[in-house]
């Protein structure tokens, strides 16, 4: 019953947040500061966690694969596979819901124990839809961004690893990429990164939002955005691929 | 003027404001004064709109803003500013991007014309350049209220509220920002509530007084009539300490 009241509240704040804006060229201008925020202060994480995630990948396939009646390209193959099906959105997506999702619910929350949010009402502002709608929209944009970047780096770290240790060449890793490539996991991994694009962003904005108290209350709703946005990730995840694939 | 008539407001079945009546007068600094939790924030918070009210009236000159859609009250919002306790500026802006930011929701002027603007409410309030690109965790609490009676007045409101305007200062700044408050108030002839329980801004600036007791309006009166109330609990939360129970002795 609990869940469900506060399911029903998540939809209304979700409303509230996509109702027409008051002024456009001011939410352009947030929006632009989201893409800074959300986008570009991730690429790092994103570039860094990618490149090892990939080198780890192909070094633990290469050594799974000890039989020499496995060809060495399936190391590309399947570094490849994870990578586009199931690391750059989904996990990329869990990690970025720590980072972003511990961020906007701090950054409401203190905006709501500190009166600014009661400020931006009272000067005739729609609080939710103000701050809200330009951190999703940014994310919306950016996640797939990020998931193709990461995509690449994550290859790049792969290929690298792979030549350094010697456990394939350069012609089986490429040769492997291109392997049985079905342009559709694409679509579908692009997909996803929307759908938990929303969610990472929404999930801790609602929880940033109906922060009631101090400080203490302000930490323990990024703890419980962060969890549950990861939650929902991984549920949005399954539902997805049953249906998609 | 605001007036209100007949105002109740509860809380999950906790009656927090009963039968509230009374009348604000324009061009005056307007006090509600009573201690904490007898309900004056809350009365505060309704008559801006950001309580609904259980039943009553609340007129804004003769618009009655509990009869009104959401579009009319934003349109009266627009004639409002606020002073929120803590300031309530916004962390991500400078002070001069929040002296601006009403002007960037609500007017047409250009670019120049609201920096413009926006600093010649910062100069009234006594804020010189170079703090217009200071942030809001860089100024004392003093320049705080200051930059946040500078964007509530950078529309040129006609009713202004302060939520506890002194809180947290000291008294030789707390004299300061509510001298700031009276001469604005009579330089824009604003109807200003001010929620307050610091006595000195009662003898002050007090030029009409409405004292809020457990939710109920228990007296009204002006900074003068105050010190020769019977009133028994406006007597018990004015003079409870000995300074002003030796200050009205002395009256």
């Amino acid at each position: 019953m609990k869940f469900l009241n506060r399911f029903g509240s998540y939809l209304l704040f979700i409303r509230r947040a996509f109702s027409r804006p008051e002024k456009g060229q001011v939410y352009v201008r947030e929006l632009v500061a989201e893409f800074e925020k959300l986008g570009l202060n991730s690429i790092a994480l994103v570039v860094i966690i990618s490149f090892f995630i990939g080198a780890v990948l192909t070094l633990q396939t290469a050594y799974n694969m000890a039989s020499p009646l496995l060809p060495r390209y399936l190391i590309g193959y399947l570094t490849r596979e994870t990578l586009l099906l199931e690391f750059s959105s989904t996990i990329v997506s869990l990690i970025l819901a720590g980072k972003i999702g511990s961020n906007i619910a701090s950054e409401i929350g203190s905006m709501k124990i500190t009166e600014q949010i009661e400020a931006l009402e009272t000067m005739g502002v729609n609080s939710v839809s103000y701050l809200v709608a330009p951190k999703i929209a940014a994310s919306l944009v950016i996640n797939p961004i990020l998931y193709v970047f990461s995509v690449f780096i994550g290859i790049i770290g792969g290929l690298l690893s792979g030549l350094l240790s010697g456990v394939v060449n350069f012609e089986d890793f490429i040769y492997g990429l291109h392997f049985s490539f079905n342009p559709y996991y694409v679509t579908y991994s692009i997909i996803k990164s929307l759908f938990f694009a929303f969610i990472f962003t929404s999930i801790p904005a609602f929880y940033g939002y109906n922060v009631q108290g101090g400080a203490l209350e302000v930490g323990k709703a990024g703890t419980k955005a962060v969890v549950d946005s990861s939650i929902a990730i991984l549920i949005a995840n399954l539902v997805l691929t049953q249906i998609m694939l | 003027m605001i007036r209100v008539e007949g105002l109740y407001k509860s809380f999950e079945n906790k009656t927090v404001l009963s039968d509230i009546n009374v009348v604000f007068d324009s061009g005056k600094v307007n006090l509600i004064i009573g201690k904490s939790g007898s309900g004056k924030t809350v009365l505060l918070k309704s008559l801006i709109g950001l309580h609904s009210i259980d039943t009553g009236h609340i007129f804004y000159g003769t618009r009655d803003i509990s009869l009104m859609s959401a579009r009319q009250v934003k349109a009266i919002r627009e004639e409002i500013g606020v002073v929120f306790q803590g300031g309530a500026l916004f962390d991500s802006l400078s002070v001069l991007e929040n002296v601006k930011f009403p002007l960037n929701l609500f007017s047409s002027l250009s670019e120049k014309e609201k920096t413009e603007r926006a600093r010649f409410c910062l100069r009234r309030v006594n804020l010189m350049q170079d703090a217009d690109n200071l942030y809001p965790a860089e100024i004392s609490g003093g320049m705080k209220k200051r930059v946040a009676i500078a964007r509530a007045i950078v529309l040129q409101p006609k009713f202004l509220f302060c939520d506890e305007p002194n809180s947290g200062l000291d008294p030789l700044t707390s004299i300061v920002i509510d001298n700031l408050i009276e001469e604005i108030t009579h330089e824009y002839d604003m109807t200003t509530i001010v929620n307050t329980h610091d006595m000195n801004s009662v003898f002050e600036i007090g030029e009409k007084i409405v004292f809020i007791h457990e939710g109920r309006k228990e007296w009204e009166g002006t900074k003068e009539e105050i010190a020769h109330t019977e009133n028994k609990n406006l007597n018990d939360f004015i003079f409870s300490s000995k300074l002003y129970k030796k200050i009205k002795a002395s009256l």
